[in-house]
């Protein structure tokens, strides 16, 4: 396969782009891509971000061997091989209580469906982590039902606040840290999707899934004390 | 120790950048001058990558709680040490209670205030660079205020050459229109061949609305196809991104990973450090420039700064 572009992003990064679109498979060429180049480790480069249809990598040009680079980019991205399809789903608690959801009256509303029924479809599928970025583990998510797909906010809020989870357009996700934004807000998970002092700072990654599991206003305060203290683990299942 | 008096305008600690963590979504911030930045810890012989004061536009009054030499480089603030004026690019020894002062910028919109030794800071994600966008690293993820009192790590009153730790430098004046030096970017496709002329021939005006993140132009409006609006990708200091209104911004230190504005063109590496001591109100026009030209240009730099290492070491 040579259907890929190598696009330089001035004289410190690049752009290996794979096409133009939003799909699963896309994202697993780019992941793919990425897996295989960070296998072993190369002196100088510094970041390599997956996207929707492109890996970014930026490098030290004072420490890189840039033909080495360059070759290592053709012999990962011509490879065409999808590895293991095991799939990791982070188990994501969220309250969808009136207290968190305040725009859940509206995403009903709007949807024509119950509160009810549209807090069954959030829980209902697993999202896929197409990318992070935006804001420290923003996820990207893919695969939420159409049916509560609504827009978004016509005047952003100043704050919204950490763990809340929205929606927009065909698009749901959660805020990692508090944040302007006019995502219409259906819940909020009590737990860290982003803490600096962890030493993985963000719980996921992209190519990996998202299941929302309901909790109730009880459990959010429990999960929350733990979280205080360190002590949350957040359930992860492969299937 | 080092007591921060008056804060100045914005004044945060920052290093060589958080690299490692752009694909969880995290900047990787740093310093904006990276020539000042290294130049003022080569003067002090810092590791090339320690963490310095950046002060834009208006800088701080401190007061030293201990003995140590430090160095000013960058923008010109009239830096003055109790009453004597001091020279940008000359290490000075820094007394216990002496009241370091800068004011204004005169050339440029950035100083770097090194200390020899370093801060004593608690690395975040390996870097001491200040995000103010997720509130982490340098001082506890903001920028200075009055009272704030940070630690030095291993203050200096000596080092070897001290006699020759010195260079009069000054950034040079700003021309009527700087000229940006650029290499072709990932979508440039995405525009008229009308808009790309326009943007290789107008001038653009840096607007008010500019920080460490990005800094917003405005001049000819830059036509593109059908949307300016992409699939979003990655970002590197330097993008240049045309918003739906057609105007340039071009991503600085603090920028987003990733975005979903085209991409017409990327600054070279060498003329980042130049940019970053341009104020608002200041014009540039861009010039585009080949991956050849615009690696000579970067290795001519780095050149330049050994030089200005062996001069003054």
């Amino acid at each position: 396969m040579d259907d890929y572009k190598i696009l330089p992003l001035g004289d410190r990064g690049i752009s290996v782009e794979f096409g133009n679109e939003i799909s699963v498979e896309m994202s697993r060429r780019v992941w793919n891509f990425c897996r295989c180049f960070q296998k072993e480790k190369q002196r100088g480069v510094l970041d390599v971000v997956p996207t929707y249809r492109s890996a970014m990598i930026t490098f030290d040009r004072r420490k890189v061997n840039y033909k080495r680079l360059i070759r290592k980019i053709h012999a990962c991205a011509g490879r065409g091989e999808v590895c293991g399809e095991s799939r990791k789903i982070y188990e994501i608690p969220v309250c969808y209580e009136e207290e968190f959801g305040v725009d859940l009256e509206q995403v009903a509303l709007c949807s024509g469906l119950s509160k009810e029924e549209v807090v069954r479809h959030h829980c209902k599928n697993d999202y896929l982590i197409y990318m992070l970025g935006f804001l420290p583990g923003f996820p990207y998510l893919g695969g939420m039902d159409s049916a509560i797909a609504v827009p978004r906010l016509r005047e952003p809020r100043v704050l919204i606040s950490r763990g809340s989870a929205g929606i927009a357009g065909m698009q749901t996700g959660i805020y990692p840290v508090d944040s302007p934004g006019g995502w219409q807000l259906v819940g909020r998970t009590p737990v860290r999707i982003y803490d600096a002092a962890r030493k993985k700072p963000v719980l996921f990654e992209a190519g990996e899934y998202i299941r929302f599991v309901r909790i109730d206003r009880k459990e959010y305060g429990q999960i929350q004390d733990l979280e205080e203290q360190h002590r949350y683990v957040c359930n992860v299942k492969e299937d | 120790m080092l007591h921060i008096i008056t804060p100045g305008i914005l004044t945060t600690i920052q290093d060589g950048g958080r690299y490692g963590y752009q694909h969880m979504g995290i900047s990787v911030c740093g310093a904006m001058d990276e020539m000042s930045f290294r130049m003022a810890n080569m003067l002090l012989k810092n590791d090339e990558g320690e963490a310095v004061l950046e002060c834009s536009v208006l800088g701080p009054e401190l007061e030293l709680g201990e003995d140590c030499l430090f160095a000013v480089t960058g923008a010109d603030m009239s830096p003055v040490l109790n009453r004597c004026e001091l020279k940008n690019y000359h290490v000075y020894l820094g007394r216990k209670g002496d009241i370091l002062k800068l004011g204004s910028a005169r050339n440029g919109a950035r100083s770097y205030i090194a200390f020899a030794g370093g801060f004593r800071l608690e690395r975040v994600m390996g870097s001491c660079s200040t995000d103010l966008k997720c509130g982490i690293g340098g001082w506890q993820g903001r920028k200075l205020a009055a009272g704030d009192e940070l630690e030095l790590a291993d203050p200096k009153t000596d080092l070897p050459f001290l006699y020759k730790r010195y260079e009069d430098v000054a950034l040079p004046q700003p021309e009527e229109s700087v000229t940006v030096h650029v290499m072709e970017g990932p979508q440039s496709d995405c525009f008229t061949v009308e808009g790309i002329t326009r943007f290789y021939t107008a001038d653009y005006t840096i607007q008010q609305e500019s920080d460490r993140m990005g800094y917003r132009l405005e001049g000819e409006v830059i036509p593109c196809r059908e949307t300016a609006d992409v699939i979003s990708d990655g970002i590197v200091f330097g993008s240049i991104q045309i918003t739906s209104a057609g105007q340039p911004i071009i991503m600085m230190a603090d920028h987003q990973t990733t975005g979903g504005y085209a991409k017409i063109a990327t600054v070279i590496s060498a003329d980042l450090p130049r940019i970053a001591q341009l104020l608002p109100g200041q014009k540039i026009n861009f010039k585009q420039v080949s991956a050849q030209e615009a690696a000579k240009r970067a290795r001519r730099q780095e050149k330049e700064l050994r030089r200005f290492q062996r001069r003054t070491n």
